[in-house]
């Protein structure tokens, strides 16, 4: 990258680390307000500091084991693998992880920095509402306030995480402008951060953001492939053939994929939200459909008109419908070391119903995507590939859009919900989730039971 | 020498601090926002700063975020913006275009550059690039003889004001709270103090903005400062607006308390407000 004081970086990015101003090969960087500047200098500092302080380390690791429930267990799923050409899938169960996802590792590890930089507030972004619900877990765990923005279409397609949140003691404030979804939220975040720099941490979800957001989320996910790359080789022998995670900002995937990445022989794939299909426009996958340029303080992909304007996104899975995608997946899918490709909202929810029902195992419907990516992936690679799939969540908060796609409830026993749509099958679906694409719902829903065959 | 420039030596020898405007083009329409302005300029607005809408204005507050929202949903485009730019210089009013960086980018910063001076504007000023990033845009600038503005705020360090007063030209930007766009009932305390953090490290004209809402207000921040900076304020009248017509009444009102409030005796006492 160009350098200012026309001095490069002394430490040029490698495939573990971005450089020292937080470019992973052209992307990342810092886009952000100059009155966020100096806080995230200070938090690079605190970052770098607690990473090498063996006490933070044993705080952290304690709270992951005795808190979190960590190790997440892996678990083998034969009769949905029969439905991915006979190959062995593995599960890596961040689903059993307190709070219902993947979202703890990150926060427990933001929290204890803010902590650590004496912050007394932290406030997030949520979509689905699982990194919110994390976010008010920790805060309360901490004695920290606690703000969460969300969409206001989020508030109303994720009523119970709300209540989660609320329960736990934090202040949710529903996001009425732009598309009132997942980046509008991000915004107000940023704009209530300016204002509250002094005192308040912004703990960023994702992988995402201006540096040291994007590398610092990634080495609190990391966790999940260290253990999983360790327990796939104690119980098949041998590493997977492919690590298969779900992509919205990416922490999930880059969790799982990071130590994997030496290990070239091993494919990463990662699974956007393909929506209405990428054709129709009506989708969020940013890498496989976006091109690149600047948002929400980084360089990376994103969806975007002519003009630079952000696009409208649009998935069944509120946590995977984002514009943008974080830096290190742009890198690592112009290197090729990671592939990505976009699966609808049709076979996600197919793979979901597909999993409940061969395994006993109800998944976020952001994971299902992943599990969806499995089931191509294991008819290309054939029966006797072995792959590893990132179950990111659990699906509790998801039962009542999947009762509608599927048709399993009548407009009232289904509750508040998004309103708007039936929830008989000739209606429900996209309607229950994002208003619209009856056409994709009732497809899902006449697929319930022989998911895997439906492509 | 960007006619930005000029305009803050004329207004220094004047012994007055220059008035700064912003609107964003294309709200109320294209048509309406140029004529918004013009009337600004003539009722004592030495620049206009014309905003670029965008879809996620992350350092913008409810007005301006209302009505960039307008502007969009009206259709703008980037070619409007630089109609604008062009209708202004046109007549003889220095203006510069404020954008969130990804238009930019996706414009292709060298193609902006030069269309931009191309349309007479005088450079631009960026609220979400610092100079660590500003390197294409820096070089870009200097080929086509535009002023690259960047922002200092309360909360930057001494050591990256310097940087960020190094790489502006034109004027350097005092953000003088810490929040988003808007009006305030009082001016931070603390613009006064970071507007002399910056005097130690530039000789540049240094402009205050984020709260100024009236011709007291103006009239103080005269009275330290090169350049009193006003937007919200502004798109507030125009939204407030029954039609066109009352809305240029409206900010041509406000143009002129504010050339008055830079030219009042407190300007130059320094009598808080």
């Amino acid at each position: 990258m160009i350098q200012p004081n026309g001095q490069a970086p002394t430490r040029a990015a490698t495939e573990n680390q971005p450089d020292i101003t937080g470019h992973f090969g052209d992307y990342g960087g810092r886009f952000a307000p100059e009155a966020l500047m100096s806080a995230l200098d200070e938090l690079t500092r605190a970052y770098e500091s607690a990473k090498a302080d063996p006490r933070f380390q044993a705080e952290l690791a304690a709270l992951l084991r005795d808190y979190a429930g960590r190790p997440t267990p892996i678990t083998e799923i034969p009769r949905f693998a029969a439905e991915a050409g006979g190959c062995r899938v593995l599960l890596k169960r961040e689903d059993l992880a307190h709070t219902g996802s993947h979202k703890i590792n990150n926060v427990l590890g933001q929290a204890l920095l803010a902590r650590r930089m004496g912050k007394s507030r932290m406030i997030a972004e949520t979509g689905a509402g699982q990194h919110g619900v994390a976010t008010a877990t920790a805060c309360a765990l901490l004695g920290l306030d606690c703000v969460v923005y969300m969409g206001e279409e989020d508030t109303r397609r994720q009523a119970l995480n709300v209540a989660r949140m609320r329960m736990l003691g934090a202040q949710v404030v529903p996001v009425m402008i732009g598309s009132r979804t997942l980046k509008d939220a991000i915004n107000e975040a940023f704009r209530d951060w300016v204002s509250s720099v002094e005192t308040t941490h912004y703990c960023i979800g994702s992988v995402m953001g201006p540096h040291p957001f994007p590398a610092m989320v990634r080495d609190f996910q990391r966790i999940i492939g260290v253990e999983a790359r360790q327990q796939v080789l104690t119980l098949a022998g041998r590493l997977p053939d492919a690590v298969i995670a779900c992509v919205g900002g990416g922490s999930n995937a880059i969790g799982v994929f990071h130590a994997f990445i030496p290990d070239t022989a091993v494919r990463l794939i990662g699974c956007e939200a393909g929506g209405d299909g990428v054709p129709t426009g009506r989708h969020a996958a940013t890498l496989v459909a976006g091109s690149a340029g600047v948002i929400h303080g980084m360089r990376t992909y994103l969806l975007q008109d002519d003009d630079g304007q952000t696009l409208p996104t649009h998935s069944v899975s509120a946590g995977l419908d984002y514009p943008g995608v974080g830096p290190e997946h742009s890198w690592l899918h112009d290197t090729g070391r990671a592939t990505y490709r976009a699966v609808d909202d049709e076979h996600a929810m197919a793979a979901f119903s597909l999993l409940c029902r061969t395994e006993g195992i109800i998944p976020a419907i952001e994971s299902a995507h992943a599990l969806a990516g499995a089931l191509v992936v294991g008819r290309e690679l054939g029966p006797d590939a072995l792959l590893l799939v990132n179950l990111s969540g659990r699906g509790d908060k998801d039962v009542d859009i999947a009762a509608r796609w599927f048709g399993l409830v009548t407009d009232n026993a289904a509750g508040d919900g998004a309103g708007a749509g039936g929830a008989v099958a000739t209606t429900s679906g996209g309607a229950g989730a994002a208003g619209g694409a009856g056409a994709a719902g009732s497809a899902g829903a006449g697929n319930g039971s022989g998911a895997g065959d439906s492509r | 020498m960007s006619a930005v420039t000029v305009a803050f030596e004329k207004a220094a020898a004047d012994g007055r601090a220059a008035v700064i405007g912003y609107l964003p083009a294309g709200f109320p329409t294209v048509d309406g926002a140029i004529e918004a302005a013009l009337a600004m300029a003539h009722a004592g607005v030495d620049i206009m700063e014309i905003g670029l809408p965008y879809s996620d204005p992350l350092m913008d507050g409810p007005v301006i975020q209302e009505a960039v929202h307008r502007a969009l949903t009206g259709g703008v485009r980037v070619s409007d913006v630089l109609r604008t730019v062009e209708a202004l210089a046109g007549a003889g009013v220095p203006a510069l275009v404020m954008t969130y960086w990804n238009p930019v980018d996706r414009y292709g910063v060298q193609a902006f550059a030069a269309d931009l001076a191309c349309a007479g504007g005088s450079g631009l000023i960026t609220p979400d690039l610092t100079p660590e990033e500003a390197g294409p845009w820096l070089a870009a600038a200097s080929e086509h003889d535009l002023d690259a503005v960047f922002l200092a705020a309360v909360s930057s360090t001494q050591q990256r004001i310097a940087r960020v007063a190094a790489a502006c030209s034109g004027f350097v930007y005092a953000a003088s709270l810490m929040g988003v766009t808007g009006v305030r009932d009082a001016v931070s305390r603390e613009a006064e103090g970071l507007v002399g953090r910056i005097r130690t490290a530039t000789t540049l004209p240094v402009a205050v903005g984020l709260g100024v809402r009236d011709g007291a207000q103006a009239a103080w921040v005269g009275s330290f400062a090169n350049g009193v900076i006003v937007g919200s304020a502004f798109v507030r009248r125009l939204l407030d607006a029954r039609d066109q017509q009352a809305g240029v009444a409206a900010v041509t009102d406000l143009a002129a308390e504010l050339a008055a409030g830079v030219r009042s005796p407190a300007a130059r006492d320094g009598a808080s407000p």
